[in-house]
């Protein structure tokens, strides 16, 4: 899939309400937890993760795309069994590359979004394998099969909610 | 110096904010070992208030959920109910006559106990609960249950449905408990085969599928055949199902890989029993006419949702405890 080269002129910059900022991703989390319970086959999905990329790729702020992350990583460790910080490290990752190719790249464009869902799904899955496995000391296995059409079901989902996230942006 | 890491500022920040997160993990995972306690109260205060935070917002999705499902089943839904009931009628006859054949067999394995002195646990208290969310990660097989340390529930305390062992009571915060279900990889249960009396361990594993554990491959493990707690492990109470093994396979060392389809529809949980108290009692041959209430008879009781009467029998089982993890206590003979 080709990538559309900007210029730093044409890339436009954007902020959040306080409420956007805060209320996004507390009801992603919020949703993570809730809509597995009742539909199964949500669990494929991870809304946090979709939400830091992003603000991340709005904001093309890159300590503002790592500290978005690290928190809604955070917050989703809270509610997990593992030690604080499994997912935080994952989304700090996610959150700083998203938002630095955000200055570079075109992140308008639904193919683009998509592609690039997909390839941040692959890096969170690796990160969070690392983390647990080589400093955790856990086991975990890899699934090719199950990463690769969780990323692309991502990636599918990202184009639909960050259209509907768009509308929350304003211009900086 | 100040000069380089103010022109590598967005990498500094990277660095340092990964730096505090390995940190912080590092601190965690050696923790538990020196202490033998999972969470030092910083850490737990932030899962605390996250919880709090969360378990109100999704307590108001589950009540809008339930209200909107109550609307369709009350009102839509109540087409073919006659011919249901018919049905069902049908089906308590037979059920009469089962009933009465085995309650003869349950009398008569009673006596035999009682001239054995073979001690019994009996599930004496269970508190009914909703299930509010998950913790949203497939890598964390965690329910998030609508009662807590004020309801009575205490950490370590088993969680079941109808149909079999759904988990442990991982953490009780005031209003709302954590439950660890028996398919997350750290989970695990003592387990027995029903016929063959093998015993094992269940536990869980990344995909979420329960494998039974520790059965040596020169034993004789058939499919089809059901997996109950054994109560070994002093969590679960004795002959709750866990499940039925669905493919033996040699493992890679000198155990079978067990793979085992589990009783309880953990994917599909709306309302649990959590145990709150387990009585080891010696029946004794006059309690044979009117038997104790086992394991398998609270899990036979209905739960709330459904019609008023079996819910009612199900939590007036007792009142919540006061105090502790599942109570295990001894009772004399009458």
């Amino acid at each position: 899939m080709a990538l559309t080269y900007t210029s730093r002129e044409e890339i436009e910059v954007h902020r959040f309400s306080l409420a956007a900022s805060l209320g996004v991703p507390l009801a992603a989390v919020v949703m993570q937890a809730f809509l597995p319970a009742r539909f199964h086959w949500f669990d494929f999905f991870d809304l946090p993760l979709l939400v830091t990329i992003f603000f991340a790729m709005a904001r093309r702020n890159p300590v503002s795309g790592l500290i978005t992350g690290a928190l809604i990583g955070i917050l989703q460790d809270s509610l997990t069994h593992n030690p604080l910080g499994v997912f935080g490290i994952a989304k700090t990752v996610v959150g700083y590359i998203a938002s630095s190719l955000g200055v570079r790249i075109d992140v308008q464009n639904p193919g683009v979004r998509l592609g690039m869902t997909f390839a941040f799904y692959q890096l969170h899955q690796a990160v969070y394998y690392l983390v647990v496995r080589g400093m955790m000391g856990q086991p975990l296995e890899w699934h090719w099969g199950h990463e690769l059409a969780a990323g692309a079901a991502n990636g599918l989902l990202a184009v639909v909610l960050f259209a509907a996230l768009d509308r929350l942006k304003r211009r900086a | 110096m100040e000069n380089l890491i103010h022109r590598h500022r967005n990498a500094t920040a990277l660095v340092t904010v990964l730096f505090l997160q390995i940190l912080a993990l590092a601190i965690q995972i050696k923790r538990p070992a020196e202490q033998g306690n999972p969470e030092a109260g910083s850490i737990r205060l932030i899962r605390v208030w996250v919880v709090a935070a969360i378990t109100p917002l999704e307590r108001g999705f589950v009540n809008l959920a339930g209200l909107s499902r109550n609307l369709w089943s009350d009102y839509v839904g109540l087409r073919g109910v006659r011919q249901e009931n018919r049905a069902l009628r049908e089906e308590m006859e037979r059920l009469r006559i089962e009933q009465a054949q085995m309650r003869e067999a349950a009398s008569q394995g009673q006596r035999l106990q009682a001239l054995l002195a073979f001690k019994q646990q009996f599930i004496s208290e269970t508190l009914a609960a909703q299930v509010l969310g998950t913790s949203g990660s497939e890598r964390s097989r965690i329910l998030y249950l609508d009662k807590g340390s004020n309801d009575g529930v205490r950490e370590d305390m088993a969680v079941i449905t109808p149909e079999g062992v759904v988990g442990k009571v991982l953490r009780a915060d005031s209003n709302s408990s954590q439950v660890l279900a028996i398919n997350d990889p750290t989970s695990g249960a003592g387990a027995v085969l029903e016929k063959s009396r093998l015993q094992g361990v269940v536990s869980g594993s990344d995909a979420g599928e329960l494998r039974l554990r520790y059965v040596m491959v020169d034993e004789k493990v058939e499919v089809g055949e059901r997996v109950l707690t054994s109560g070994g492990d002093r969590i679960y109470p004795k002959g709750l199902p866990l499940g039925t093994v669905a493919a033996v396979k040699p493992g890679s060392d000198l155990f079978f890989d067990i793979r085992v389809q589990p009783a309880a529809q953990l994917n599909r949980l709306e309302e649990v029993l959590i145990v709150t108290r387990i009585v080891e009692q010696v029946p004794s041959a006059e309690a044979a006419e009117a038997p104790p209430r086992r394991a398998a008879e609270i899990l036979s009781q209905r739960l709330p949702g459904l019609p008023p009467k079996a819910a009612e029998a199900a939590a007036t089982a007792a009142p919540p405890p006061s105090s502790g993890p599942p109570q295990t206590s001894p009772e004399t003979p009458r």
